[in-house]
């Protein structure tokens, strides 16, 4: 493919892995986080670990959409397809998340599908995910974007449509977009819940919350930076970040040798003692970003004062809700889903490997009960979460494997 | 003096506008009518012909000592016509090929059919006649069947489950059990072909592809590949459907409790099923075919198995992927194109689109 074997190049790749080993500083260990879940795909994926010097360590930080929804959100979007009746759409991996035991209909309650639910579903059974549900009966779509989302509603007026809104900087402009485009047409049977939230304020969690303390010091030395929240976004909201913690952050592509360059502009900056933020990805991100889809993200959301993260708890205005005016369109709103947060497994390792402190096979869950196939804690939710990204594509390193080269 | 007595008179299926309705699995003259003049006319060979419950064939001619080796499979497939094939000769090809993987020479499929009520008798002929092709083109007779319909509503538009029967020389034996530390991995050309036409035609993806589906029957390149070495050079053949390459080699490494060493950069995708897994954010590893082999071969052979393979019009593109290692922990590795290194796990549930 045109464009893009271009940054996957391994003679470049091999070029770069020297050029880092050469820059780390003897008796030096450099411990570099890359928050998205892109990177930790990529690393993951490309093989990168193998190319970095030992030095080096990738923390898998916590940037990916789908591992932070917490389980209370998934709760809610279920409640609103089989209490509600009304036709949920998604993106494609939410539909894995599970959910809580206890979700779906109330104990003894009447499906209002019909009677498809079996015994075993009822109170503390089998966790139900929105593919699970999907089989019972829920009407849940998986779309390719937020303007399929409307598209259903359009074409089924007499239905209640909600889009499940989640991910970071990147899906929010499009979720605002539909928004604005389903008053215009006077649509008065879509709505959204929002679970939209924001890069900047995570990453200073990493380094600021209240668990830090009792977890040990975060030994992270720098940042791996969102590519394509980044284009939205900008560098600029970066800026304090990097000059309030001393922590040097790359804007980087999701393409590994941009991941390789990145890496070995971290290095440089650790040595010569600077933490400014740099942009590696400047083929896509400007400081400024992305102002038309800023403004539309402005007219329709607002901050919300606290927010549940999977892994990492309540993060304070770390998140977007519907503004009042648009409360027509706000499925929390609209229907009756409160909102309960459901505890994780309490052997569950996942908050201290996204903040860099255990590794995930630290964690007594990890391949024994916590598994791609049933996934006990964030980090296992998605291929792009630590804990998967390990399993699926790095355990063998884990374990002494006698490997003859081909 | 049975002047009085009408003739036995049938209006002919109506082909054009006609739909499947309930009397066609109900075992009445509906039912036998469908048989004779769609099924029996597109699948016709003596076997069928007779009428029977159940089909007496000879058993080819062989050696002593053969087996039998016999095969099912369920399809069912969304669309049910993509580019490069349909349901119809997909249902052939893949029990033909679960046939010929154990080394065997089919010589007989049976066709169960569902058919959902409602469903288009012109769809259905289209479909009953690709898979007649394919059952010609394969030269393995579709020697007995069932139809049954479902109400509307439970089922789409037309479910097909084949089985397949094959005569298994003597002394062969090839298996998924069967790899050895030190077998070359050979693949019969690139992978993903048939998922991502498959994709292509779902609605809301929206997007065109070029790529049409490597459905296949593959005897003959097996045939060809056998042919070529000697007997018990080849130790495991399998076609990479569901699941893709990736999940057919971590099934092979748990048979034979045997690791895997792959080369990313050795492992041939076409272009545009490069693009759309790109696309999608999906893993051409991961996507099914339907026309595609891989066998594990004792490397002393593998040089003329994959002369073997190439000189076929089936195997053209086809190169050697790896080798079977030793390892405990079964493991696929694989070396990146990029110059890593890393594992090649089981597809874990379907393969779904990222969002980042």
């Amino acid at each position: 493919m045109k464009y893009v074997d271009e940054f996957r190049d391994g003679a470049v790749a091999q070029a770069l892995a020297a050029r880092i080993a050469a820059d780390c500083q003897p008796n030096r260990r450099y411990a570099f986080m890359e928050f998205c879940g892109g990177h930790t795909h990529a690393i993951a994926r490309y093989g990168i670990p193998a190319l970095l010097p030992p030095a080096i360590r990738m923390i898998h930080g916590p940037g990916c959409p789908v591992c932070v929804l917490p389980i209370g959100r998934i709760d809610q979007a279920i409640a609103l397809a089989l209490r509600h009746g009304a036709i949920v759409a998604t993106y494609g991996d939410t539909m894995r998340v599970p959910a809580s035991p206890a979700a779906g209909p109330p104990q003894g309650g009447q499906h209002p599908l019909g009677g498809r639910e079996p015994q075993a579903s009822r109170g503390l059974g089998e966790s139900l995910s929105m593919m699970k549900a999907k089989a019972r009966g829920a009407d849940i779509r998986m779309v390719y974007s937020a303007a399929d989302a409307l598209a259903i509603a359009r074409a089924q007026p007499a239905r209640e449509v909600v889009f499940f809104a989640i991910g970071f900087e990147t899906t929010t402009p499009p979720t605002a977009l539909v928004v604005k485009q389903a008053a215009a047409e006077g649509l008065r049977n879509f709505s959204v819940l929002a679970c939209h939230v924001l890069t900047p304020s995570a990453i200073a969690h990493v380094l600021e919350s209240a668990e830090v303390g009792t977890l040990g010091t975060v030994p992270i030395e720098g940042f791996v930076g969102p590519a394509h929240v980044s284009i939205v976004i900008g560098s600029k909201p970066y800026e304090p970040f990097a000059a309030q913690h001393r922590k040097p952050v790359v804007i980087s592509g999701f393409e590994p040798l941009d991941v390789m360059q990145s890496i070995w502009m971290l290095v440089r900056q650790v040595n010569e003692g600077r933490a400014e933020v740099e942009n590696q990805y400047t083929r896509a991100v400007t400081r400024d970003g992305n102002l038309a889809a800023q403004r539309a993200v402005a007219e329709v959301f607002e901050l919300r004062e606290s927010f549940e993260w999977r892994g990492l708890g309540e993060v304070a205005f770390s998140a977007l809700r519907l503004k009042p005016e648009w409360a027509a369109f706000d499925a929390e709103r609209r229907f009756d889903v409160g909102y309960q947060a459901v505890p994780d497994h309490k052997q569950c390792e996942c908050g201290a490997i996204l903040r860099g402190v255990k590794h995930p096979r630290d964690c007594k869950l990890f391949g024994t009960v916590c598994t791609p196939e049933n996934p006990m804690g964030s980090c296992m939710v998605s291929s792009e979460g630590a804990c998967a990204a390990h399993w699926s594509y790095g355990r063998f390193r884990d374990i002494p494997v006698v490997a003859e080269a081909v | 003096m049975n002047a009085g007595v009408k003739k036995d008179y049938l209006r002919p299926l109506d082909f054009k506008h006609g739909r499947v309705d309930m009397n066609h699995g109900a075992g009445g003259r509906a039912a036998a009518q469908l048989i004779d003049e769609l099924f029996l006319r597109a699948f016709d060979n003596p076997a069928l012909r007779a009428g029977d419950d159940g089909a007496v064939m000879d058993i080819p001619n062989l050696p002593p000592g053969h087996r039998l080796v016999m095969a099912t499979d369920g399809h069912v497939i969304s669309p049910l016509v993509f580019p490069g094939g349909d349901i119809g000769c997909l249902a052939v090809h893949g029990t033909v090929n679960d046939v010929a993987m154990m080394g065997a020479v089919p010589f007989a499929l049976s066709a169960s059919f569902v058919l959902e009520e409602g469903f288009a008798l012109a769809e259905l002929k289209r479909i009953v006649e690709s898979m007649a092709a394919a059952a010609r083109d394969a030269g393995v007779p579709i020697v007995t069947g069932d139809t049954k319909v479902v109400e509307k509503g439970k089922g789409d538009g037309v479910f097909i489950a084949t089985t397949g029967l094959g005569a298994l020389p003597a002394g062969r034996r090839i298996g998924g059990a069967l790899a050895r530390p030190g077998d070359r991995l050979l693949l019969s050309g690139s992978i993903g072909d048939h998922g991502v036409a498959v994709l292509s035609q779902r609605e809301s993806l929206g997007f065109e592809a070029t790529v049409t589906s490597d459905t296949a029957t593959l005897h003959g390149l097996v045939a060809a590949l056998l042919a070529a070495v000697p007997e018990g050079a080849v130790h495991t053949l399998r076609d990479p459907t569901r699941g893709g390459l990736a999940t057919t080699l971590n099934e092979i490494a748990r048979q034979s409790c045997v690791g895997m060493r792959l080369q990313e950069a050795a492992i041939p995708v076409h272009a545009e099923v490069e693009a759309a897994c790109e696309l999608l954010g999906l893993d051409p590893l991961y996507i099914a075919n339907e026309g595609k082999l891989v066998t594990a071969v004792a490397p002393e052979h593998a040089d003329a198995a994959l002369a073997a393979l190439r000189a076929h019009p089936l195997g053209r593109e086809a190169a050697c992927i790896g080798r079977v290692v030793d390892d405990a922990q079964r493991f696929v590795q694989l070396a990146t194109r990029f110059g890593g290194e890393r594992i090649v796990d089981w597809l874990s549930g379907e393969p779904l689109p990222r969002i980042c």
